[in-house]
Protein backbone atom coordinates (compact mmCIF):
# COMPACT_ATOMS: atom_id res chain seq x y z
CA UNK A 1 0.00 0.00 0.00
CA UNK A 2 0.86 4.01 -0.76
CA UNK A 3 -0.06 6.45 0.46
CA UNK A 4 0.38 9.55 -1.18
CA UNK A 5 -0.44 12.48 1.94
CA UNK A 6 0.48 15.92 -0.28
CA UNK A 7 -1.65 15.96 -3.58
CA UNK A 8 -3.79 18.25 -5.16
CA UNK A 9 -6.65 18.44 -8.02
CA UNK A 10 -7.80 21.24 -9.79
CA UNK A 11 -11.69 22.11 -11.13
CA UNK A 12 -13.13 23.83 -13.61
CA UNK A 13 -13.15 27.62 -11.29
CA UNK A 14 -9.09 27.70 -11.54
CA UNK A 15 -7.00 29.71 -13.95
CA UNK A 16 -6.03 26.47 -15.38
CA UNK A 17 -7.52 25.02 -18.24
CA UNK A 18 -6.09 21.43 -18.77
CA UNK A 19 -7.18 20.85 -15.11
CA UNK A 20 -9.03 17.65 -16.60
CA UNK A 21 -5.82 16.65 -18.12
CA UNK A 22 -3.22 17.41 -14.94
CA UNK A 23 -5.97 15.56 -12.97
CA UNK A 24 -6.36 12.29 -15.02
CA UNK A 25 -2.55 12.70 -15.31
CA UNK A 26 -2.73 12.68 -11.30
CA UNK A 27 -4.40 9.40 -11.51
CA UNK A 28 -2.14 7.94 -14.36
CA UNK A 29 1.19 8.31 -12.83
CA UNK A 30 -0.45 7.57 -9.32
CA UNK A 31 -1.23 4.27 -11.05
CA UNK A 32 2.28 3.60 -12.83
CA UNK A 33 3.78 4.60 -8.43
CA UNK A 34 1.42 2.04 -6.88
CA UNK A 35 -0.63 5.25 -5.45
CA UNK A 36 -3.31 3.34 -3.48
CA UNK A 37 -4.64 6.85 -1.92
CA UNK A 38 -4.61 10.14 -2.77
CA UNK A 39 -4.85 12.70 -0.19
CA UNK A 40 -5.63 15.46 -1.27
CA UNK A 41 -6.95 19.01 -1.17
CA UNK A 42 -7.83 22.07 -3.60
CA UNK A 43 -6.93 25.40 -2.45
CA UNK A 44 -10.13 27.27 -3.32
CA UNK A 45 -9.96 28.61 -6.98
CA UNK A 46 -6.12 28.58 -7.23
CA UNK A 47 -6.11 32.42 -7.68
CA UNK A 48 -8.77 32.97 -10.03
CA UNK A 49 -11.55 34.56 -8.06
CA UNK A 50 -9.40 35.20 -4.58
CA UNK A 51 -5.68 33.99 -4.01
CA UNK A 52 -4.31 31.05 -3.95
CA UNK A 53 -2.98 31.31 -0.33
CA UNK A 54 -6.03 33.69 0.98
CA UNK A 55 -9.09 32.14 -0.76
CA UNK A 56 -11.64 33.60 -0.25
CA UNK A 57 -15.14 31.88 2.47
CA UNK A 58 -16.73 30.96 -0.74
CA UNK A 59 -13.94 30.02 -3.03
CA UNK A 60 -12.84 27.51 -0.14
CA UNK A 61 -16.66 26.04 -0.47
CA UNK A 62 -16.06 25.25 -4.05
CA UNK A 63 -12.81 24.01 -3.70
CA UNK A 64 -14.11 21.83 -1.15
CA UNK A 65 -16.91 20.66 -2.65
CA UNK A 66 -14.45 19.79 -6.11
CA UNK A 67 -12.85 17.86 -4.14
CA UNK A 68 -15.74 16.05 -2.81
CA UNK A 69 -17.06 15.36 -6.39
CA UNK A 70 -13.78 13.85 -7.05
CA UNK A 71 -13.80 11.54 -3.94
CA UNK A 72 -17.18 10.73 -5.23
CA UNK A 73 -16.19 9.62 -8.48
CA UNK A 74 -12.74 8.08 -7.40
CA UNK A 75 -13.70 6.40 -3.91
CA UNK A 76 -11.35 3.81 -4.10
CA UNK A 77 -8.37 6.39 -4.93
CA UNK A 78 -8.92 9.58 -3.75
CA UNK A 79 -9.62 11.04 -0.21
CA UNK A 80 -10.04 15.06 1.07
CA UNK A 81 -8.13 17.44 3.12
CA UNK A 82 -10.95 20.12 4.17
CA UNK A 83 -8.91 23.31 2.92
CA UNK A 84 -9.98 26.47 4.63
CA UNK A 85 -8.78 29.70 5.55
CA UNK A 86 -8.27 30.52 9.30
CA UNK A 87 -9.08 34.48 9.19
CA UNK A 88 -12.12 33.15 8.59
CA UNK A 89 -12.81 31.40 11.88
CA UNK A 90 -16.41 30.57 12.26
CA UNK A 91 -16.78 29.55 8.35
CA UNK A 92 -13.52 27.40 8.77
CA UNK A 93 -14.89 25.21 11.44
CA UNK A 94 -18.07 25.28 9.53
CA UNK A 95 -16.48 23.72 6.75
CA UNK A 96 -14.46 21.37 8.15
CA UNK A 97 -17.73 19.85 9.85
CA UNK A 98 -19.18 19.79 6.82
CA UNK A 99 -16.39 18.22 5.13
CA UNK A 100 -15.24 15.48 7.57
CA UNK A 101 -18.96 14.62 7.95
CA UNK A 102 -19.10 14.13 3.84
CA UNK A 103 -15.92 11.46 4.04
CA UNK A 104 -12.74 14.12 3.90
CA UNK A 105 -9.99 12.96 6.64
CA UNK A 106 -7.97 15.75 6.90
CA UNK A 107 -7.42 19.52 7.16
CA UNK A 108 -5.33 21.63 5.25
CA UNK A 109 -3.74 24.77 6.14
CA UNK A 110 -2.48 26.49 3.40
CA UNK A 111 -0.63 30.22 4.02
CA UNK A 112 -3.21 32.50 4.85
CA UNK A 113 -2.50 32.91 8.41
CA UNK A 114 0.81 31.84 10.14
CA UNK A 115 1.10 28.94 11.71
CA UNK A 116 1.44 30.04 15.62
CA UNK A 117 -1.38 32.45 15.41
CA UNK A 118 -3.79 31.72 18.37
CA UNK A 119 -6.27 31.84 15.48
CA UNK A 120 -5.50 28.36 14.88
CA UNK A 121 -6.35 27.27 17.89
CA UNK A 122 -9.88 26.39 17.38
CA UNK A 123 -8.44 24.75 14.28
CA UNK A 124 -6.48 22.98 15.76
CA UNK A 125 -9.14 21.88 18.79
CA UNK A 126 -11.83 20.69 15.98
CA UNK A 127 -8.71 18.37 14.59
CA UNK A 128 -8.65 17.51 18.04
CA UNK A 129 -12.02 16.60 18.69
CA UNK A 130 -12.52 14.91 15.30
CA UNK A 131 -9.39 12.95 15.18
CA UNK A 132 -8.11 14.39 12.16
CA UNK A 133 -4.29 15.17 11.40
CA UNK A 134 -3.36 18.85 10.08
CA UNK A 135 -1.61 19.37 6.81
CA UNK A 136 0.45 22.22 7.21
CA UNK A 137 2.00 24.26 4.38
CA UNK A 138 5.61 25.53 4.79
CA UNK A 139 8.45 27.59 3.98
CA UNK A 140 11.10 25.76 5.30
CA UNK A 141 13.57 28.63 6.89
CA UNK A 142 11.26 31.13 6.30
CA UNK A 143 13.42 34.46 6.02
CA UNK A 144 11.27 36.66 5.27
CA UNK A 145 7.46 37.13 4.00
CA UNK A 146 7.25 36.36 0.05
CA UNK A 147 4.67 38.19 -2.21
CA UNK A 148 1.27 36.26 -2.48
CA UNK A 149 1.14 34.15 0.89
CA UNK A 150 1.54 34.35 4.92
CA UNK A 151 4.09 31.10 4.78
CA UNK A 152 4.72 29.62 8.09
CA UNK A 153 8.08 27.56 8.82
CA UNK A 154 8.81 25.12 11.18
CA UNK A 155 9.43 26.65 14.20
CA UNK A 156 6.19 28.15 13.92
CA UNK A 157 4.48 24.72 13.35
CA UNK A 158 5.78 23.07 16.24
CA UNK A 159 4.68 26.36 18.06
CA UNK A 160 1.55 25.47 17.27
CA UNK A 161 2.15 21.68 17.67
CA UNK A 162 3.30 22.18 21.18
CA UNK A 163 -0.10 23.91 22.17
CA UNK A 164 -2.05 21.11 21.00
CA UNK A 165 0.30 17.44 21.94
CA UNK A 166 -2.60 15.15 21.45
CA UNK A 167 -2.93 16.82 17.24
CA UNK A 168 -1.28 15.16 14.38
CA UNK A 169 0.38 17.85 12.28
CA UNK A 170 2.16 17.01 9.17
CA UNK A 171 4.99 19.87 8.31
CA UNK A 172 4.33 19.98 4.19
CA UNK A 173 6.88 19.19 1.89
CA UNK A 174 10.22 19.12 3.07
CA UNK A 175 11.54 19.41 -0.47
CA UNK A 176 9.44 22.53 -1.75
CA UNK A 177 11.51 25.01 -1.64
CA UNK A 178 13.98 26.50 1.56
CA UNK A 179 16.18 25.55 3.95
CA UNK A 180 15.33 22.05 4.88
CA UNK A 181 18.14 21.26 7.54
CA UNK A 182 16.66 24.24 9.08
CA UNK A 183 13.18 22.75 9.52
CA UNK A 184 14.57 19.23 10.39
CA UNK A 185 16.53 20.72 13.53
CA UNK A 186 12.63 22.35 14.68
CA UNK A 187 10.60 19.09 14.37
CA UNK A 188 13.94 16.83 16.16
CA UNK A 189 11.82 16.70 19.66
CA UNK A 190 8.31 17.49 18.97
CA UNK A 191 6.72 13.99 18.57
CA UNK A 192 3.74 15.08 16.52
CA UNK A 193 4.92 16.68 13.49
CA UNK A 194 5.52 14.43 11.04
CA UNK A 195 7.47 15.10 7.55
CA UNK A 196 6.00 14.94 4.52
CA UNK A 197 8.56 13.71 2.20
CA UNK A 198 6.94 15.69 -0.98
CA UNK A 199 8.01 18.78 -3.22
CA UNK A 200 10.25 19.15 -6.06
CA UNK A 201 13.23 19.12 -4.08
CA UNK A 202 15.08 15.62 -4.83
CA UNK A 203 18.15 16.56 -2.61
CA UNK A 204 21.10 14.24 -1.80
CA UNK A 205 21.07 14.49 2.02
CA UNK A 206 18.00 15.42 2.42
CA UNK A 207 16.62 11.70 3.59
CA UNK A 208 19.42 10.67 5.21
CA UNK A 209 18.53 14.28 7.33
CA UNK A 210 15.07 13.52 7.97
CA UNK A 211 15.64 10.14 9.27
CA UNK A 212 18.35 11.48 11.49
CA UNK A 213 16.01 13.96 12.71
CA UNK A 214 12.25 12.59 12.71
CA UNK A 215 13.16 8.73 12.79
CA UNK A 216 11.28 6.82 10.41
CA UNK A 217 8.21 6.52 12.11
CA UNK A 218 7.66 10.52 11.36
CA UNK A 219 8.07 10.44 7.91
CA UNK A 220 5.12 9.79 5.64
CA UNK A 221 5.11 9.97 1.99
CA UNK A 222 3.66 12.35 -0.87
CA UNK A 223 4.71 13.98 -3.66
CA UNK A 224 2.61 17.78 -4.42
CA UNK A 225 3.15 19.43 -7.24
CA UNK A 226 5.41 16.92 -8.94
CA UNK A 227 5.05 13.36 -8.53
CA UNK A 228 8.24 11.55 -10.52
CA UNK A 229 10.76 13.46 -7.47
CA UNK A 230 8.17 11.69 -5.06
CA UNK A 231 8.76 8.48 -6.61
CA UNK A 232 12.55 9.09 -6.82
CA UNK A 233 12.54 9.60 -3.17
CA UNK A 234 10.76 6.92 -2.61
CA UNK A 235 13.29 4.63 -4.80
CA UNK A 236 16.33 5.91 -2.98
CA UNK A 237 14.57 5.42 0.18
CA UNK A 238 13.94 1.23 -0.94
CA UNK A 239 17.11 1.16 -1.65
CA UNK A 240 18.19 1.77 2.09
CA UNK A 241 15.96 0.78 4.36
CA UNK A 242 14.29 -2.04 5.43
CA UNK A 243 11.25 -3.56 4.25
CA UNK A 244 9.51 -2.75 7.54
CA UNK A 245 10.93 0.75 7.52
CA UNK A 246 10.01 1.34 4.29
CA UNK A 247 6.29 0.04 4.60
CA UNK A 248 6.10 2.96 7.64
CA UNK A 249 7.15 5.42 5.41
CA UNK A 250 4.62 3.92 2.49
CA UNK A 251 1.68 3.73 4.78
CA UNK A 252 1.29 2.80 8.16
CA UNK A 253 2.91 6.32 9.47
CA UNK A 254 -0.45 7.26 7.64
CA UNK A 255 -2.42 4.76 8.88
CA UNK A 256 -1.85 5.96 12.09
CA UNK A 257 -2.65 9.38 12.11
CA UNK A 258 -5.33 9.19 9.86
CA UNK A 259 -9.00 8.23 10.90
CA UNK A 260 -9.43 4.58 11.37
CA UNK A 261 -10.53 3.52 8.04
CA UNK A 262 -9.35 5.96 5.97
CA UNK A 263 -7.39 3.55 3.99
CA UNK A 264 -8.67 0.24 2.30
CA UNK A 265 -6.79 -2.61 4.66
CA UNK A 266 -6.72 0.12 7.92
CA UNK B 1 22.22 1.87 -22.30
CA UNK B 2 21.87 4.73 -20.03
CA UNK B 3 24.45 7.89 -19.76
CA UNK B 4 24.12 10.51 -17.48
CA UNK B 5 25.96 13.52 -18.51
CA UNK B 6 25.64 15.31 -15.34
CA UNK B 7 27.54 14.24 -12.76
CA UNK B 8 29.89 15.26 -10.27
CA UNK B 9 32.57 13.77 -7.94
CA UNK B 10 34.03 15.75 -4.54
CA UNK B 11 32.13 17.36 -1.53
CA UNK B 12 30.05 20.43 -2.05
CA UNK B 13 31.15 23.60 -0.05
CA UNK B 14 27.87 24.78 0.91
CA UNK B 15 25.84 21.42 3.15
CA UNK B 16 26.89 17.93 3.62
CA UNK B 17 26.25 15.84 0.62
CA UNK B 18 26.64 12.08 0.61
CA UNK B 19 27.74 9.73 -2.09
CA UNK B 20 30.61 11.91 -3.51
CA UNK B 21 33.68 9.57 -3.49
CA UNK B 22 34.29 7.28 -6.39
CA UNK B 23 32.91 4.31 -4.86
CA UNK B 24 30.11 5.82 -3.51
CA UNK B 25 29.16 7.08 -7.21
CA UNK B 26 29.88 3.89 -8.52
CA UNK B 27 27.23 2.35 -6.57
CA UNK B 28 24.42 4.61 -7.19
CA UNK B 29 25.21 4.47 -11.17
CA UNK B 30 24.18 0.48 -10.30
CA UNK B 31 22.00 1.79 -8.24
CA UNK B 32 20.18 3.53 -11.35
CA UNK B 33 21.50 0.82 -13.61
CA UNK B 34 23.61 4.04 -15.24
CA UNK B 35 26.21 2.82 -17.76
CA UNK B 36 28.30 5.76 -18.04
CA UNK B 37 28.17 9.23 -16.35
CA UNK B 38 30.20 11.91 -17.31
CA UNK B 39 31.66 13.90 -14.56
CA UNK B 40 33.27 17.30 -12.90
CA UNK B 41 35.46 18.14 -9.92
CA UNK B 42 33.00 19.60 -7.91
CA UNK B 43 34.80 21.46 -5.05
CA UNK B 44 36.82 22.81 -7.82
CA UNK B 45 33.92 24.60 -9.37
CA UNK B 46 34.52 26.78 -6.03
CA UNK B 47 38.42 27.20 -6.34
CA UNK B 48 39.96 30.60 -8.10
CA UNK B 49 41.35 27.94 -10.67
CA UNK B 50 39.11 25.54 -11.17
CA UNK B 51 41.44 23.40 -13.60
CA UNK B 52 43.15 22.13 -10.45
CA UNK B 53 41.14 19.54 -9.94
CA UNK B 54 41.27 18.31 -13.26
CA UNK B 55 44.18 16.12 -12.91
CA UNK B 56 42.65 13.89 -10.33
CA UNK B 57 39.22 14.21 -11.95
CA UNK B 58 41.14 12.37 -15.42
CA UNK B 59 43.16 10.14 -13.18
CA UNK B 60 40.16 9.23 -11.03
CA UNK B 61 38.06 8.43 -14.46
CA UNK B 62 40.68 6.13 -16.25
CA UNK B 63 40.42 4.18 -13.31
CA UNK B 64 36.47 3.22 -13.25
CA UNK B 65 35.41 1.80 -16.13
CA UNK B 66 32.07 3.98 -16.37
CA UNK B 67 33.56 7.28 -15.68
CA UNK B 68 34.11 9.72 -18.23
CA UNK B 69 35.87 13.38 -17.38
CA UNK B 70 34.44 17.00 -18.29
CA UNK B 71 37.07 18.68 -17.40
CA UNK B 72 36.84 22.80 -15.91
CA UNK B 73 37.92 25.27 -18.33
CA UNK B 74 38.55 29.05 -17.24
CA UNK B 75 39.17 31.57 -20.23
CA UNK B 76 40.08 34.14 -17.73
CA UNK B 77 43.37 32.32 -16.46
CA UNK B 78 46.13 32.35 -18.91
CA UNK B 79 47.48 29.67 -21.12
CA UNK B 80 43.37 27.96 -20.73
CA UNK B 81 44.10 26.60 -24.10
CA UNK B 82 46.37 24.40 -23.32
CA UNK B 83 43.55 23.02 -20.62
CA UNK B 84 41.11 22.08 -23.67
CA UNK B 85 43.54 20.79 -25.91
CA UNK B 86 44.24 18.27 -22.97
CA UNK B 87 40.83 17.80 -22.43
CA UNK B 88 40.42 17.32 -26.27
CA UNK B 89 43.02 15.48 -26.03
CA UNK B 90 41.94 12.87 -23.29
CA UNK B 91 39.04 12.10 -25.22
CA UNK B 92 36.89 14.38 -23.04
CA UNK B 93 32.91 13.72 -24.27
CA UNK B 94 32.95 17.73 -23.45
CA UNK B 95 34.59 20.68 -21.06
CA UNK B 96 32.50 22.84 -18.25
CA UNK B 97 32.75 26.15 -17.53
CA UNK B 98 30.02 28.18 -15.48
CA UNK B 99 30.95 31.44 -16.16
CA UNK B 100 29.23 32.90 -13.06
CA UNK B 101 30.81 30.33 -10.80
CA UNK B 102 34.01 31.86 -12.11
CA UNK B 103 33.02 35.33 -11.67
CA UNK B 104 33.28 36.45 -15.33
CA UNK B 105 30.96 37.96 -17.71
CA UNK B 106 28.36 34.76 -18.69
CA UNK B 107 28.06 36.39 -22.70
CA UNK B 108 31.19 38.17 -22.33
CA UNK B 109 34.27 38.28 -24.84
CA UNK B 110 36.13 35.33 -22.44
CA UNK B 111 33.53 33.52 -22.82
CA UNK B 112 32.88 33.96 -26.53
CA UNK B 113 36.30 33.12 -27.03
CA UNK B 114 35.97 30.16 -25.26
CA UNK B 115 33.16 28.90 -26.99
CA UNK B 116 35.22 29.81 -30.63
CA UNK B 117 37.74 27.61 -29.21
CA UNK B 118 35.73 24.74 -28.38
CA UNK B 119 33.75 25.25 -31.31
CA UNK B 120 36.96 24.76 -33.51
CA UNK B 121 37.87 21.52 -31.57
CA UNK B 122 34.76 20.33 -31.83
CA UNK B 123 34.55 19.82 -28.33
CA UNK B 124 30.98 20.12 -26.52
CA UNK B 125 30.63 23.30 -24.14
CA UNK B 126 28.81 22.15 -20.85
CA UNK B 127 27.52 24.80 -18.53
CA UNK B 128 24.55 24.55 -15.98
CA UNK B 129 21.67 27.30 -15.41
CA UNK B 130 21.72 26.25 -11.27
CA UNK B 131 23.15 23.67 -9.14
CA UNK B 132 20.54 23.81 -6.04
CA UNK B 133 17.35 25.66 -6.16
CA UNK B 134 17.56 29.81 -5.19
CA UNK B 135 15.18 28.88 -2.64
CA UNK B 136 17.44 26.76 -0.52
CA UNK B 137 20.79 27.79 -1.19
CA UNK B 138 23.25 29.05 2.25
CA UNK B 139 23.00 32.43 2.55
CA UNK B 140 26.91 33.24 1.75
CA UNK B 141 25.57 31.51 -1.98
CA UNK B 142 25.01 34.21 -4.11
CA UNK B 143 26.10 32.93 -7.17
CA UNK B 144 23.50 34.41 -9.84
CA UNK B 145 21.60 31.86 -12.33
CA UNK B 146 22.81 31.79 -15.79
CA UNK B 147 21.03 33.84 -17.81
CA UNK B 148 18.74 32.10 -21.00
CA UNK B 149 20.32 35.29 -22.71
CA UNK B 150 23.71 34.35 -22.13
CA UNK B 151 22.82 30.99 -23.81
CA UNK B 152 21.59 32.73 -26.73
CA UNK B 153 24.78 35.16 -27.25
CA UNK B 154 27.38 31.99 -26.96
CA UNK B 155 25.29 30.16 -29.58
CA UNK B 156 24.83 33.43 -31.41
CA UNK B 157 29.04 33.43 -31.68
CA UNK B 158 30.69 31.01 -33.30
CA UNK B 159 28.70 28.69 -36.27
CA UNK B 160 30.66 25.77 -34.49
CA UNK B 161 29.84 25.58 -30.70
CA UNK B 162 27.65 23.53 -29.33
CA UNK B 163 26.28 23.22 -25.94
CA UNK B 164 25.01 21.26 -23.07
CA UNK B 165 22.67 23.14 -20.77
CA UNK B 166 22.24 21.43 -17.64
CA UNK B 167 20.01 22.20 -14.48
CA UNK B 168 17.43 24.45 -17.22
CA UNK B 169 13.63 23.83 -16.34
CA UNK B 170 11.04 24.72 -19.40
CA UNK B 171 10.39 28.48 -19.45
CA UNK B 172 14.23 28.58 -19.53
CA UNK B 173 14.76 26.00 -22.79
CA UNK B 174 11.77 27.11 -24.59
CA UNK B 175 13.37 30.87 -24.55
CA UNK B 176 16.35 29.61 -25.50
CA UNK B 177 14.94 27.84 -28.55
CA UNK B 178 12.32 29.77 -29.96
CA UNK B 179 14.47 32.23 -29.36
CA UNK B 180 17.47 30.87 -31.58
CA UNK B 181 17.35 30.37 -35.02
CA UNK B 182 16.85 26.63 -36.56
CA UNK B 183 20.45 26.42 -37.07
CA UNK B 184 21.53 27.45 -34.01
CA UNK B 185 18.77 25.52 -31.74
CA UNK B 186 20.16 22.02 -33.65
CA UNK B 187 23.82 22.81 -31.47
CA UNK B 188 22.37 23.11 -27.69
CA UNK B 189 21.26 19.91 -25.44
CA UNK B 190 19.35 19.99 -22.69
CA UNK B 191 19.77 17.50 -19.94
CA UNK B 192 16.35 17.04 -18.27
CA UNK B 193 17.17 16.95 -14.81
CA UNK B 194 15.08 20.17 -13.96
CA UNK B 195 12.30 19.62 -16.34
CA UNK B 196 8.73 18.67 -14.53
CA UNK B 197 7.34 15.31 -15.17
CA UNK B 198 3.97 13.85 -14.84
CA UNK B 199 1.32 15.48 -13.64
CA UNK B 200 2.61 18.43 -15.08
CA UNK B 201 2.96 18.39 -18.89
CA UNK B 202 6.26 20.01 -18.79
CA UNK B 203 8.54 17.08 -20.08
CA UNK B 204 6.21 15.92 -22.06
CA UNK B 205 5.03 19.19 -24.24
CA UNK B 206 8.84 19.96 -24.25
CA UNK B 207 9.52 16.30 -26.42
CA UNK B 208 6.71 17.25 -28.46
CA UNK B 209 7.39 20.85 -29.64
CA UNK B 210 11.26 21.00 -29.31
CA UNK B 211 12.12 17.58 -30.29
CA UNK B 212 13.23 14.47 -28.58
CA UNK B 213 16.61 14.67 -30.05
CA UNK B 214 17.60 17.95 -28.34
CA UNK B 215 17.49 16.11 -24.69
CA UNK B 216 19.74 13.77 -23.11
CA UNK B 217 19.73 12.26 -19.87
CA UNK B 218 21.57 13.78 -16.84
CA UNK B 219 21.14 14.10 -12.83
CA UNK B 220 22.99 16.31 -11.03
CA UNK B 221 23.98 13.42 -8.75
CA UNK B 222 25.28 13.14 -6.02
CA UNK B 223 23.53 16.91 -5.28
CA UNK B 224 20.38 15.35 -6.62
CA UNK B 225 19.23 11.83 -6.45
CA UNK B 226 20.08 10.74 -9.66
CA UNK B 227 16.79 8.40 -9.20
CA UNK B 228 14.73 11.20 -10.20
CA UNK B 229 15.76 11.44 -13.81
CA UNK B 230 14.86 7.77 -14.24
CA UNK B 231 11.25 8.27 -12.79
CA UNK B 232 10.57 10.97 -14.64
CA UNK B 233 10.95 9.15 -17.68
CA UNK B 234 9.11 6.06 -16.45
CA UNK B 235 6.22 8.27 -15.96
CA UNK B 236 6.10 8.90 -19.56
CA UNK B 237 4.81 6.65 -22.55
CA UNK B 238 7.69 6.68 -24.57
CA UNK B 239 8.54 5.15 -27.49
CA UNK B 240 11.57 2.77 -26.64
CA UNK B 241 14.00 4.52 -29.73
CA UNK B 242 12.30 7.53 -27.94
CA UNK B 243 13.88 6.83 -24.66
CA UNK B 244 16.97 5.27 -25.96
CA UNK B 245 17.54 8.31 -27.80
CA UNK B 246 17.79 10.49 -24.62
CA UNK B 247 19.43 7.90 -22.44
CA UNK B 248 21.84 7.78 -24.45
CA UNK B 249 21.96 8.12 -28.13
CA UNK B 250 21.82 12.04 -28.54
CA UNK B 251 24.70 11.94 -26.17
CA UNK B 252 26.66 9.07 -28.95
CA UNK B 253 25.35 11.56 -31.77
CA UNK B 254 27.08 14.88 -29.97
CA UNK B 255 30.07 13.18 -29.20
CA UNK B 256 30.83 11.69 -32.37
CA UNK B 257 30.92 15.30 -33.82
CA UNK B 258 27.53 15.35 -35.01
CA UNK B 259 24.46 17.06 -34.58
CA UNK B 260 20.94 16.02 -34.79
Amino acid sequence: MLIDVHAHFYHQRTPRSDWRERNASRLGAGEKIGITVHVASILGSFGLTSPTYFPSPRDVTAGNDALLALQRAHPERIRGYACVNPNYTAHARAEIVRCLDAGMIGIKLAASRRADDPLLDPIAALARERRVPVLQHIWQHRRHDWPGQEASDAVELCTLARRHPDVAFILAHIGGGGDWLHSLHAVRDVPNVYVDLSGSGVDGGMLEACIESAGVSRLVWGSDITMDTGWAKLRYLESQLTREEIAAIRWKNAARIFPAGAFPSD
Amino acid sequence: MRVDCNAFLGAYPWRKVPGTSPEALVAALARTKIDVAWLTHLPSLFWRDPTAGNAWLCETAKAHKGFRPVPTVHPGLAQWEHVLADAANAGAPAVRCDPLYLGIDPAGGEMRVLAAACGATRVPLMLAVRLEDARQRHPNDRVAELPAAAVRALIRSDPDVRLIVTHADRAFIEEVHFGSTPEEARRIWWDICWIWGPPEDHLATLLETIGSERFVFGTGQPLRLPENSVAKLDLLDLKPETRAAIESQNLAALASGGDA
